[in-house]
């Protein structure tokens, strides 16, 4: 399966608006969500009518038995994560805890263990389509771990599938590092803000980190022409192919509440990412050996 | 940060709603304050304030550096490791270094005391002031996992001495954005009319609610259409400080990285009236 990964940097650029239109367009078999702290995706496509949901056990968290426990502190002093706290005995703080175990290990009376914790539900929907996705619990972290599994689920669940899109999440972190990996290539969806130029040019470097290529399109690209000849530079100078520019339009925002693809209506918005879509999909293709 | 201080989070669940906006304006128009960039991965608060920087400092956690020569092999530290950030291959210890959560967990367990820690910089604050606001930025280096240790030194160091403190989170409801609000005297929720907006704000709104925050919202880029998120707050009875109009021409601004109430009288009112408004709830 060869994966197209649609990154931002900036949240709030149309990452999401980008790729229910080109699952739309593809009429790709397989896509997913990776943005697990805040999933969007099924608010804009047509859900497969089949659904399962499994609980996502992240690392587990320390829990101290106040039987066993001497209040000698030791845990405290040992976890690096601030997540002991003493307040007339010793207590862990759920969400601070990271699951390392230090505190179970040296706590000498045995009074701590390890618990298992819901971190999340990795949900998948499917009928001729397969769409992975997932929603970590608010506060926890193993963001990473959750966003493999998700892309784990759609290698098993759709193994014929020859394409498949992925949505990601905003920022660089690690939810952002867990879906780049393993993908054929990144489109990135920016905006002609300063915020947008300074946030794609960190993704695009994190990308490139991990050895994967990167193509960027504009989104409302008419907001600030100036800027949008700035991204265009800087990506013609790192040798960055443009796929494109999409206008800022009214229709989206109408559209995106009505559960409408923006490609299916005659609208400058929706027009200009189809043809976002056929030059991303030429690269993507070339990347990906499929023409020479 | 010790008591006296007002600590204002401003978050949103969705990117892109105006966060930014509405953290950097509240804070270039009030007197005696600190703008905190808590959204350490795609920063973007100096963009706007371009501070003079007056003070740097590195960012650094501990990672293991394992002794070849003491190393037994015995894998006690790599079946410790929760994170899998360590393997023993071809009789030496690999250390994934990005992976690792330094919990120092590997240096407790290894019975040859084989196993020491150096320091690694993820990142960096920097300190500075535009006019009269105080800025600091945690800013990470890219490739970086986490930024977690970042965001709990810009919040637990006292750099600068302040009433008031604007702390812009990073997008989500995970860990870092808990992280950010912890301290939080008051939050502000900041949403947009779509169907996304307000799916990510119930997640936020959930998270100020279980935190027991005292909290408002603010609808940004309204438009005449229909806005879920604004029905949202009816229906709860959350209460609405402000709604912001889509305005080309503070979209303009704010794409060129200004400051639209340094910039113009309009929205220096705007703003001042929304200081206001959330003083007087805080107050409340």
């Amino acid at each position: 399966m060869k994966k197209l990964l649609i990154l931002s940097g900036k949240g709030g650029t149309g990452k999401t608006t980008v790729s229910s239109s080109f699952i739309k367009l593809s009429q790709t078999e397989a896509y997913a969500d990776c943005d697990v702290d805040a999933p969007n995706l099924h608010l804009m496509v047509d859900i497969p009518s089949e659904s399962t949901t499994k609980s996502f056990y992240g690392l587990p968290k320390a829990n101290i038995d106040t039987q066993k426990c001497t209040d000698c502190g030791q845990c405290m002093e040992h976890c690096r994560f601030n997540a002991i706290k003493n307040n007339d005995g010793y207590t862990v703080d759920f969400y601070a805890c990271e699951g390392c175990g230090v505190c179970e290990y040296v706590c000498p009376t045995e009074a701590i263990s390890m618990q298992k914790a819901t971190a999340g539900n990795l949900i998948l929907y499917r009928d001729n389509t397969v769409f992975s996705t997932a929603k970590l619990n608010m506060g926890f972290g193993n963001s990473g771990m959750l966003v493999a599994e998700v892309k784990n689920q759609l290698d098993d669940e759709a193994p014929d599938a020859e394409f498949a899109v992925i949505d990601g999440s905003p920022g660089i972190g690690c939810p952002v590092i867990a879906s780049i990996s393993g993908v054929d290539m990144v489109l990135v969806v920016t905006e002609p803000s300063l915020s947008g130029i300074s946030d794609m040019s960190r993704v695009i470097d994190t990308a490139e980190g991990f050895m994967v290529d990167c193509a960027v399109c504009i989104n409302k690209y008419d907001i600030n022409l100036e800027n949008t000849e700035k991204i265009e530079e800087i990506c013609r100078n790192r040798n960055i192919p443009m796929t494109g520019r999409i206008p800022f339009d009214n229709m989206v925002v109408g559209a995106v509440n009505n559960r409408i693809s923006i490609t299916d209506i005659n609208c400058p918005a929706g027009n200009a990412i189809k043809d976002v879509y056929h030059s991303t999909m030429k690269i993507f293709k070339t990347e990906t050996g499929e023409i020479e | 940060m010790g008591v006296n201080k007002l600590k204002i989070a401003i978050l949103s669940g969705k990117g892109g709603t105006g966060k930014t906006l509405v953290s950097v304006n509240l804070a270039a128009v009030c007197n005696d304050s600190t703008y905190i960039d808590c959204d350490v991965e795609e920063p973007n608060g100096h963009i706007f304030f371009k501070p003079v920087i007056e003070d740097k400092s590195d960012i650094k956690v501990l990672i293991p550096v394992c002794d070849d020569a003491k190393c037994t092999g015995c894998r006690a530290c790599v079946e410790f490791c929760n994170f899998n950030a360590l393997a023993h291959v071809n009789g030496s210890l690999m250390i994934f270094e990005d992976i690792c959560h330094s919990c120092g967990g590997c240096k407790l367990v290894c019975p040859e005391n084989a196993i020491t820690e150096k320091e690694k910089t993820i990142g960096k604050i920097e300190i500075g002031k535009s006019n009269e606001t105080n800025v600091i930025s945690g800013i990470m280096n890219t490739g970086e996992e986490s930024g977690v240790p970042i965001i709990d030194e810009l919040l637990n160091r006292d750099f600068i001495d302040t009433y008031n403190y604007f702390i812009d989170c990073p997008p989500g409801s995970s860990c870092t954005v808990m992280e950010s609000i912890k301290d939080a005297d008051y939050c502000i929720l900041v949403t947009e009319p779509t169907v996304m907006g307000l799916h990510d704000f119930k997640m936020v709104y959930e998270l100020v609610s279980l935190f027991k925050k005292p909290h408002s919202v603010i609808l940004n880029k309204c438009t005449i259409e229909y806005n879920p998120a604004k029905q949202f707050c009816l229906d709860e009875n959350i209460n609405i400080l402000m709604e912001i109009p889509y305005d080309s021409e503070l979209a303009l601004l704010n794409s060129q990285g200004k400051i639209v109430a340094r910039e113009s009288r309009k929205f220096n009112e705007m703003f001042s009236i929304l200081l206001e408004t959330v003083l007087k709830e805080v107050h409340k």
